[in-house]
């Protein structure tokens, strides 16, 4: 068991990690509740911020027979909760042409023909962290409905959970990606300024930067991340950054 | 009140010209019809192993969703839909022991009891409207037009769920009647047409519709009508190849039974979805001048 540092004020709470035991200060998250414990993450362990999908938690309550969900570094620890990590999931993922592919139903179902073999149980909305409606929007693509596919799909932050509960093998999450692709790229109402912008891009405006950062050194690299301009939080609406440097 | 509407996936995209005709239609007779809010994949086909469990949450849950939106009846169009629905609607109503493990199972859900009634279309057309009063509704009668029913397997078996007796059935040519066609009697007509078979044994399946279509064609019927997508498939979108492959089988247009009530009810021709039949059914209504097109 490890021991909390005699500096630490808060209520120390057993939580179990992958079946071990250990006391953990009540008011951490599961990410620090576990690098607290003496476990280092190298992978599985992204933004810190609940956006990047890489820490999926499942666990459950004493006395529960549900699974309950979250990402570790978002969720707070509770008393007895017995948890794993779930970083990574082996679901299938299919290589496709882009620039060829038609934005229909049958060419998704092409792909990943297992889309067929959902059976509508709802486990992936069960699991899902970001309380999206997977098993709406996998029969929104059943039916070819992209664009409401990619409505319901649009929280989604490819943590894969769902396709871990999959009876159907499915990789619910990959097939809304790609969803999302072709709608943006192939059915989305084009508009003037990402046009314009696709086109500066095209044209290089970034290419002097990209040639800068690519000859910086690994240090001057986490310098200029480190010394750059962040969005204060509760920021206002309108908040801008001084200068366009690192956009 | 509004009458609860489920599609299915195939209405949506391969069979958008039984759903827009038919819609086009339950709107010009008057009917005030709402797809519900959320809904799966039927499941396609009712699972018949006892223990299969898992393969009626689909449909159940769809019931489900009408229950919650407040829907007493829900109709659907495609035969295969119907189908799975009303069986799987069956089951929560008479089999306890089922019904019991499957809201267990859906506890996210409401519990379901089978409440909601599943209708296909012509014989919600039946009971609602009656064939005298769509007599009456009709602007362009098809007359002289020879249609064969063919009502397929899932509209008429098993008897539970059959639209009516599959012993003697009638009401797919008196809607026919009423519209102002010719019923053809075939002895096809509720011979099944091999259903998902194509996939997997191609030939007997080519084989199943020629039978078919050489018995509609034997009764000199100017077009098949029928209201399922996979039906649709076998003995339209495949009757190229059914003939390449067996004698004696003529070309035979097929439509939808909407889109003939769409035509008999005066409908402009964008509501019939007609790109998505084979060409020779679009020639047939040239060369009988059914076609409107609105202003």
């Amino acid at each position: 068991m490890s021991q909390a540092p005699e500096s630490l004020t808060a209520k120390l709470i057993p939580i179990y990690i992958m079946g071990k035991r250990y006391e953990v200060p009540e008011t951490l998250t599961i990410m620090k509740a576990i690098e607290h414990a003496g476990y280092k993450f190298i992978r599985g362990c992204g933004c810190r911020g609940g956006i990047c999908g890489a820490c999926g938690t499942v666990y459950r309550r004493p006395g529960d027979y549900r699974i309950h969900v979250g990402l570790a570094c978002q969720t707070v620890v509770e008393p007895e909760m017995v948890l794993t990590q779930i970083p990574f999931y082996p679901a299938n993922r299919a290589s496709y042409d882009y620039a060829t592919m038609e934005a229909v139903g049958a060419a998704v179902g092409a792909l990943y023909p297992e889309l067929f073999r959902c059976v509508a149980c709802n486990a992936c909305t069960k699991v899902c962290p970001m309380d999206v409606e997977v098993m709406d929007y996998i029969a929104a693509v059943k039916r070819g409905d992209l664009a409401e596919a990619m409505r319901l799909s649009f929280d989604c932050i490819q943590c894969g959970l769902c396709a871990s509960r999959c009876m159907g093998e499915l990789p619910q999450y990959h097939i809304a990606q790609l969803v999302r692709r072709l709608y943006g790229g192939k059915l989305a109402p084009a508009t003037d300024h990402v046009d314009a912008m696709v086109k500066k891009i095209a044209d290089g405006y970034y290419q002097q930067k990209i040639d800068e950062l690519k000859k910086m050194s690994v240090d001057e690299l986490k310098k200029l991340y480190t010394a750059r301009e962040q969005e204060p939080h509760q920021a206002p609406e309108l908040w801008k950054a001084k200068s366009a440097e690192g956009l | 009140m509004k009458i609860g509407y489920y599609p299915g996936c195939t209405l949506k995209s391969r069979a958008k010209n039984l759903e827009d005709s038919a819609l086009a239609s339950l709107a010009a007779l008057g009917f005030e019809v709402e797809e519900l809010p959320r809904w799966n994949c039927c499941g396609a086909v009712f699972s018949l192993a006892n223990d299969d469990l898992i393969h009626h949450l689909a449909p159940v849950r769809d019931l489900i969703r009408a229950k919650d939106a407040g829907h007493e009846r829900l109709i659907t169009l495609c035969s295969m839909c119907y189908n799975t629905l009303a069986r799987a609607n069956l089951l929560m109503k008479h089999d306890e022991e089922k019904r019991k493990t499957l809201n267990l199972f859906m506890e996210e859900e409401s519990d379901y009891f089978g409440e909601v009634e599943v209708l296909h279309v012509l014989d919600f057309l039946r009971r609602e409207l009656g064939w005298e009063k769509l007599r009456a509704a009709v602007k362009r009668p098809l007359e002289g037009l020879r249609v064969a029913p063919y009502y397929g397997c899932t509209l008429l078996r098993p008897r539970e769920v059959a639209i009516e007796s599959p012993d003697l059935p009638v009401m797919f040519a008196d809607f026919l009647r009423a519209l102002g066609a010719t019923p053809v009697e075939f002895p096809e007509a509720t011979a099944c047409c091999s259903s998902y078979q194509i996939i997997a044994n191609e030939s007997a399946a080519l084989e199943a519709s020629a039978k078919i279509l050489r018995a509609a064609t034997a009764s000199s019927a100017d077009a098949l009508a029928m209201s399922c997508p996979v039906c649709e498939y076998n003995l339209g979108r495949r009757q190229g190849d059914v003939r390449s492959k067996h004698e004696g089988v003529g070309e035979l247009p097929t439509f939808y039974f909407t889109q003939l009530l769409a035509i008999a009810l005066g409908l402009p021709q964008e509501t019939l979805g007609l790109k998505w039949n084979e060409a020779s059914s679009l020639e047939l209504l040239k060369k009988k001048s059914y076609l409107t097109v609105s202003a």
